[in-house]
């Protein structure tokens, strides 16, 4: 691996739990002359999860992308912690990203890397010592609950181990925002029931922000009705049917918003786009 | 597809990879630098290519010296046959066939490794966390291609030389003689023209490849298109750029 040294990730000021973490202001973008989202406009504040529902090919992606800086808006402004990410230099926002952990939709894991080395990346980027990164690879594996694959390659794991070493990887440096594209997306219920569970679990035991894509309802019902028990280490009904407070949906429909709100006011919502989608 | 929209997809081309090349050389003067890819690429490209850089340099001066031999002996000239072989194997053939050959060996392999990575978001996964391709993958590939390309060439050039006198001692040409012509028909501008080659040519390998891998869309089969192109427009490039070259130093040094 290299040698290089990195540019340090930079401070962030105390967050305040009242100011968004994440803050879409009249954002639109689209490619060769199509317009694939347009005029969004949407916050997500400290520990909360806004999960982002919609049909395929909806830009749903392209908005996780815009959230991270790996894409310039057209229009708009795009903050996080504050800070308009259009006004950074690329160096800066490379080092932004240091809080930002990532899931890509088909895991994204470097294929000539052991899973060690791709869940150390960060680390071995920073030049941590040997030692302290594979303290840290083994605690996030175990969270993830695959330490036995530290030394596997990516050609060998499943699907769903792919996206739990995803998952491993985006924790390691305990990011403040957390991105999910589709980590469902592809996976049978029993494996995808796993990974929702692994997000649950993350939501809930770091209380840090999340930014979720699916196209499955199921996925966003399971994680506004549950909550991770971490003494049983299995996720559990909330009581009374109650719902998460800290998590949000939206749903996209062709490039606008279509709706935000709780789980409560999605069902209770008297669109048609809606109750199509819902039905 | 309209020639409008062809012309502005051409320029855009264009512009992407002048970018790109700029912001690969000029990735040296800035934070952080990495060396370890540096070196794992120059054992890549230097010492991976070494083998058929050996093989196409030896056959060629061989060849050279044979069709030279027999073309000269007409003229009763056999003896310059050295001359020939090592003027033209180290002003042309040692720096074209060795920047072809690596060409074929590296843009194309560039091309596949980075166009895997793109389309497989590796890529985009490398820059979400925190780290920028360009210096990670393009200027390690961009300086030691250029770096190796230089020791390639003259490694082609000695074992051209070598291979030419191998086939003028079977023909009856004295040995001594053929390496006596060979040095001393050789000036310092030669030299330079034959080094100076090779560092543009390493540069040409390498941003092309990277180029065409860094700008692959759709899947395998788009992995497949970025090789072929990258191996096609880097060779066009090297001889294009080689008529450039050679016209410039026979302006500058009348030879």
């Amino acid at each position: 691996m290299s040698t290089a040294q990195t540019i340090p990730f930079p401070d962030l000021a105390p967050i305040d739990p009242t100011q968004p973490v994440v803050s879409f202001e009249h954002v639109s973008i689209g490619f060769n002359g199509h317009s694939v989202l347009r005029d969004i406009t949407f916050q997500a504040r400290s520990g909360e999860m806004v999960i982002i529902l919609g049909p395929a090919a909806g830009g749903k992606s392209i908005l996780l992308k815009l959230a991270n800086g790996l894409i310039p808006p057209d229009a708009g402004r795009v903050r996080l912690f504050g800070q308009d990410i259009n006004t950074l230099s690329p160096e800066e926002l490379f080092a932004f990203r240091g809080h930002i952990g990532m899931v890509f939709q088909e895991s994204a894991l470097f294929d000539s890397l052991s899973v060690r080395d791709n869940v150390s990346y960060r680390l071995i980027e920073e030049h941590d010592n040997e030692e302290d990164i594979t303290r840290r690879v083994l605690e996030c594996l175990r969270f993830v609950e695959l330490e036995d694959a530290i030394d596997k390659f990516p050609d060998e794991l499943s699907g769903g181990m792919k996206r739990r070493v995803a998952i491993a990887r985006a924790i390691i440096t305990q990011p403040k925002l957390f991105l999910y594209d589709s980590p469902t997306g592809g996976l049978d219920p029993i494996t995808s029931t796993t990974i929702i569970e692994l997000v649950m679990k993350q939501r809930d035991v770091y209380e840090s922000t999340a930014l979720l894509v699916t196209h499955r309802l199921q996925d966003a019902f399971t994680l506004a009705t549950h909550r991770f028990n971490l003494k049983e280490n299995r996720m559990e009904r909330i009581e009374n049917d109650g719902i998460d407070p800290n998590t949000t949906i939206m749903v996209l429909k062709d490039g606008r918003i279509a709706f935000t709100g709780s789980l409560v006011d999605l069902l209770r919502s008297k669109d048609p786009y809606i109750q199509q989608y819902l039905a | 597809m309209q020639i409008g929209e062809f012309v502005r997809e051409k320029v855009l081309a264009v512009q992407e990879y002048s970018l790109l090349s700029w912001t690969a050389l000029t990735n040296v003067f800035r934070h952080p630098f990495y060396w370890t890819d540096l070196y794992t690429q120059a054992d890549l490209i230097g010492f991976g290519s070494v083998p058929i850089v050996i093989l196409t340099g030896f056959f060629t001066g061989g060849v050279l010296a044979l069709n030279s031999a027999t073309t000269l002996a007409q003229f009763g000239a056999k003896a310059v046959t050295g001359e020939l072989v090592s003027l033209s194997m180290i002003k042309e053939l040692g720096p074209v066939l060795t920047g072809l050959m690596v060409s074929g060996r590296n843009a194309s392999g560039m091309a596949s490794e980075l166009g895997s990575m793109q389309v497989t978001e590796q890529i985009d996964a490398m820059r979400a966390l925190g780290v920028d391709p360009l210096k990670k993958l393009v200027t390690p590939r961009v300086f030691s291609t250029i770096f190796m390309l230089v020791f390639l060439t003259i490694i082609s050039d000695g074992l051209g030389t070598l291979g030419g006198g191998w086939i003028s001692s079977t023909m009856g040409i004295d040995v001594s003689q053929y390496f006596h012509m060979a040095y001393q028909s050789l000036r310092y501008p030669d030299i330079l023209e034959g080094l100076v080659k090779p560092l543009l040519f390493g540069f040409i390998i390498a941003t092309v490849g990277c180029y065409f891998g860094m700008s692959t869309r759709g899947g395998t089969q788009g992995v497949g298109r970025s090789t072929t192109q990258a191996v096609v427009v880097s060779s066009v490039l090297i001889i294009f750029s080689d008529f450039l070259l050679s016209r410039l130093t026979i302006d500058l040094f009348g030879r």
